[in-house]
């Protein structure tokens, strides 16, 4: 690199600056200045009082993030948040992972494997807002699915799937398996792929069957992609809107037991709260940080 | 483990595996059939409940789609289209340049802003949302696609894919033929590097029109005006107003009417972004 340092390239490489202005001024002005603007009126008492009259804004320190985990909202929107996500990734982590080691599997040679992944992603494109607004539809009380599960003899009357929290979070954490179970597979497969034949090979050779060379080989070694897989789709996990706000119209019914923690900033946001939409926000914004910490140290470390 | 796995040969786990695959299969696709199926059925007939077959309504129910008052589809598809069309373009022309920066030059801060890019990535919008719409209010853009889109400039994710891409396709001696040519860096970029990466662009392209036509949170913070609105809160408000009293023909003709161009569009191009994703993911 050293010798090519003359005064034309140098002169060229200030095209680097140039070509990344766009990135840094879009950035600075709709991502950095909102963010530290955030930050700056999570320390301050302001918002509308019955929507008309304006407190504030004065400084009170921390006394919003105080008031988020004393008055019990904060923690109990993360534990629907967290419980929605469980529901849903377990099953996906587990259909993801047998799916993808069947894909992967030479002895198999399973065919139309493009058109099982083609469907398998499609729900992961379709607008979840209007997913969610199908869900509501089917299970509504007098939907199509309570018909069909009554016309099958299974229920004798209907069933509230939105009136109980565990139906109502399970729907939800339903919808999330099924957007992002595709997603999963295919990135569990790329890593499948990328493991070395000729371990598969020799436990061939040493007579192990398919489900030991799956717990012994392919499982201990997919362990960064399985860890990546999980942390991201907590990230994700923890910005869940569309499909619970739909689903509930905002409510988080049965008695906000699908209420999420996007869904209350997202209230916070609408009646101007901004004092406790911001510290809000930053805790939400702490949170992912650290996440994201972990993923971008796993990417470090397998790059090496 | 169990003994009797031992005894499974093949053939049996073939048969396993794609009785497996077609019930997957069937669990994500049913709720589509019902969806096109309710959407062909008129109000009278989906109270009746539950039908496997399409009926004869489909027309009919369009119609009365395009005719309501209450919701303005029209428009609806319009600004979709055009904020998820603009977003796209940026998005992928501006994020290749970003990433052209970082590959063809060689400068102090070139590490520094790779690792801060990256970095970036994972800041949910959802959390700058409060002050990002203080600003755009500040700014008189409320009610405009300007926050919609140009937010779409700096897009960390599509960066690294065109990096990745970059770094396989786009040999630095290709530039430097091009400089000894005489062309301009400016041009060296439009005319040689952006056609080559034409591949990349048209898979970006495609997951940021998607991305953003189906995005709901920040357009329905910034649009309040119902000729300004887009698809994804449309369907917000049919969910918000007493459901109840809406023609159900009428509900499912406009989710199909969302989610189909969509559908759609992936099933022409299944091969391409299906492959592209696993290109994405290798490096995941």
């Amino acid at each position: 690199m050293a010798n090519k340092k003359n005064g034309a390239v140098l002169r060229y490489n200030r095209w680097g600056y140039i070509f990344l202005i766009p990135f840094i001024v879009v950035f600075i002005i709709f991502q950095f200045i909102p963010l530290i603007s955030t930050i700056y009126n999570s320390f301050f008492e302001h918002y509308f009082k019955n929507g008309l009259t304006e407190v504030g804004p004065t400084f009170i320190g921390l006394a919003n993030y105080a008031e988020l985990f004393t008055s019990g909202d904060l923690p109990k929107y993360l534990a629907n948040t967290l419980i929605m996500w469980i529901i849903g990734f377990v099953p996906q982590i587990l259909v993801s992972l047998l799916l993808a080691a069947w894909f992967s599997d030479p002895s198999l040679r399973l065919k139309y494997q493009q058109f099982f992944k083609t469907v398998i992603y499609l729900p992961n494109l379709i607008m979840a807002s209007a997913f969610a607004m199908l869900f509501f539809t089917l299970f509504s009380d007098g939907g199509p699915i309570n018909s069909l599960l009554m016309q099958l003899g299974i229920f004798s009357e209907p069933y509230k799937f939105l009136s109980h929290a565990g139906s109502a979070r399970s729907l939800v954490g339903f919808m999330n398996f099924l957007m992002w179970f595709g997603n999963t597979t295919i990135l569990l497969l790329a890593g499948m792929l990328g493991i070395d034949t000729s371990l598969f090979e020799a436990a061939e050779v040493d007579g192990a069957t398919s489900t030991q060379v799956f717990f012994k080989i392919t499982l201990p070694l997919l362990r960064p992609i399985l860890v990546y897989v999980m942390v991201t789709s907590l990230i994700g996990g923890l910005q869940m809107f569309d499909v619970p706000q739909i689903l509930t119209n905002g409510q988080g019914n049965p008695a906000r037991t699908t209420m999420t923690l996007i869904m209350y900033l997202n209230k916070h946001l609408y009646s101007k709260n901004y004092g406790l939409g911001g510290a809000l926000s930053v805790i939400l914004f702490v949170i992912t940080g650290i996440l994201s910490v972990i993923v971008f140290r796993m990417n470090k470390a397998t790059e090496k | 483990m169990r003994a009797s796995s031992k005894g499974l040969n093949v053939h049996t786990r073939r048969v396993i595996s794609y009785v497996v695959l077609v019930l997957v299969t069937i669990l994500c696709l049913f709720w589509f059939y019902v969806l096109f199926v309710n959407a062909t059925r008129s109000h009278a007939d989906l109270t009746k409940g539950f039908r496997a077959l399409p009926s004869t309504n489909a027309l009919k129910n369009v119609n009365s789609l395009l005719h309501s008052s209450n919701l303005p589809i029209l428009s609806g598809l319009f600004n979709s289209v055009l904020v998820a069309g603009c977003t796209a373009l940026l998005s992928t022309y501006f994020s290749t340049m970003t990433a052209y920066a970082i590959h063809a030059y060689d400068f102090k801060l070139k590490n520094f802003m790779f690792t801060f890019i990256l970095g970036i990535m994972m800041i949910p919008t959802q959390v700058t949302a409060l002050g990002f719409i203080q600003l755009m209010r500040k700014m008189h853009l409320m009610n405009s696609f300007i926050p919609l889109i140009i937010p779409a400039i700096a897009a960390p994710a599509v960066f690294f894919y065109m990096k990745q891409y970059m770094e396989s396709t786009l040999p630095l001696e290709l530039l430097e033929a091009a400089r000894i040519d005489g062309a301009g860096e400016f041009r060296t970029f439009n005319q040689i590097a952006l056609p080559l990466m034409k591949p990349a662009i048209a898979v970006q392209a495609i997951f940021s029109f998607v991305g953003s036509w189906n995005n709901y949170f920040t357009p329905a913070l910034v649009l309040t005006e119902d000729s300004k609105k887009t698809l994804p809160i449309l369907i917000a408000s049919l969910r918000s107003a007493d459901y109840l009293k809406f023609d159900m023909g009428q509900v499912y003709m406009m989710i199909t009417f969302s989610i189909l161009p969509v559908i759609v569009v992936y099933l022409v191009l299944s091969k391409n972004i299906v492959s592209g994703l696993a290109v994405g993911a290798v490096k995941g």
